[in-house]
């Protein structure tokens, strides 16, 4: 855990791009789930966060 | 003294002309060569997605060209995204995505796995089942609204034959609980041939060596299938899924012509559901606001779906 959030910190590709794949995941289970018309409303937000996020994070150094 | 193509070529080229090309850098010819297919890029793709993304933020309607466009912020995307109606076409679509692609996978990779043990006539089966693939979509779904007829359908009579029941007392296109299924069952029937045809590849390219080396070490066949053929032949497995999801995301052609998107709403997946709101009711940058959101799931979802299969093949 301390080594995730060093990376995150450190600014390292890894830790970055799985925060950033996690919020990606996250918008589309919000997206496509049938229980919770808000989680729906708020999943594009977290989706385009993640993949701009990914995009960026991308060219971050190993 | 020979001379070769190039050479003779050199030699036809005008003394002007080489003179310039001669003083061009190696990058300069790159470029000059890259760029007809980056301008291409540029016009037929990035154009069209920057002015898609611009066109979503106002009220442009493309069958009233001569009305003010208004810039209209957020709102398109506030309205598609508290919409319940669009909220169950994401559903609809989530349940098709999920579902064909298990099932695909599955028979695929069962379809290649058997196939791949070569036994005589092999080749024929091949041919026979890859034929739904290369049918049009817009076929399947016709032919397989006459197999889905309660009443003449071989499809119901079939289900008829093993259930007992009577065939003309459902309707799979025509009954909300089960036409989600109609569309996955063609779907299914139409594209595990492509899926069974990329694990096949997966599985001819692993050497014999490495299963004759597993035999010495009296590894059990099932051993051998979990530590040699499947991880082997995951990276094969990956793309197809890659493959079927970005397709099945984008679905229009085989459900409309199928279930036109009935019983009621239950079969409209979000491709059809945006023609409609494009093509039908000519909100053009409600639908871009539409069109964006879609883009941008199928766009992050292909992103670390990437990664995964670069970190597999990797191994």
């Amino acid at each position: 855990m301390m080594g995730f959030v060093n990376g995150l910190l450190r600014l390292r590709r890894g830790p970055w791009e799985m925060l950033a794949t996690v919020l990606i995941g996250l918008g589309v289970v919000m997206l496509m789930q049938p229980f919770v018309l808000v989680l729906y409303t708020y999943s594009f937000v977290v989706t385009l966060v993640g993949t701009v996020m990914f995009i960026i994070v991308s060219h971050f150094p190993e | 003294m020979t001379y070769s193509p190039i050479d003779r070529a050199a030699t036809k080229t005008p003394q002007g002309v080489a003179r310039r090309i001669r003083g061009l850098s190696d990058r300069t010819i790159a470029w000059i060569f890259v760029s007809p297919t980056i301008f291409l890029l540029l016009a037929v793709n990035i154009f069209p997605l920057i002015w898609t993304i611009r066109l979503s933020f106002t009220d442009y309607r493309v069958n009233r060209p001569n009305n003010e466009v208004s810039w209209v912020g957020l709102q398109n995307y506030q309205r598609i995204l508290s919409d319940p109606d669009i909220w169950n076409t994401m559903q609809a679509t989530a349940h098709f995505l999920i579902w064909t692609i298990i099932l695909q996978v599955l028979i695929g990779f069962t379809l290649a796995y058997l196939i791949n043990m070569k036994f005589k006539g092999n080749d024929l089966w091949t041919t026979i089942i890859v034929f739904p693939m290369m049918l049009s979509p817009a076929v399947v779904g016709n032919f397989w609204t006459f197999l889905y007829q309660p009443q003449i359908g071989l499809f119901n009579y079939v289900v008829a034959f093993f259930t007992g029941a009577d065939p003309a007392s459902f309707s799979m296109i025509g009954d909300v609980n089960l036409a989600p299924w109609a569309i996955v069952i063609v779907d299914t029937w139409m594209w595990t041939p492509f899926v069974m045809l990329i694990c096949l590849a997966g599985l001819r390219s692993i050497p014999d060596s490495i299963y004759e080396a597993a035999e010495c070490d009296r590894a059990s066949k099932w051993r051998q299938f979990w530590t040699i053929t499947v991880p082997m032949a995951l990276p094969f497995l990956m793309l197809a899924v890659l493959f079927r999801g970005i397709e099945n995301f984008k679905m229009f052609d085989l459900v409309v012509q199928l279930t036109g998107g009935g019983p009621g709403n239950t079969t409209t997946l979000t491709s059809i559901d945006l023609k409609r709101e494009a093509f039908e009711r000519w909100r053009t940058g409600y639908s871009s606001a539409y069109a964006v959101i879609l883009f941008v799931t199928v766009f992050g979802l292909a992103s670390i779906y990437v990664k995964a299969l670069n970190k597999v093949k990797q191994r």
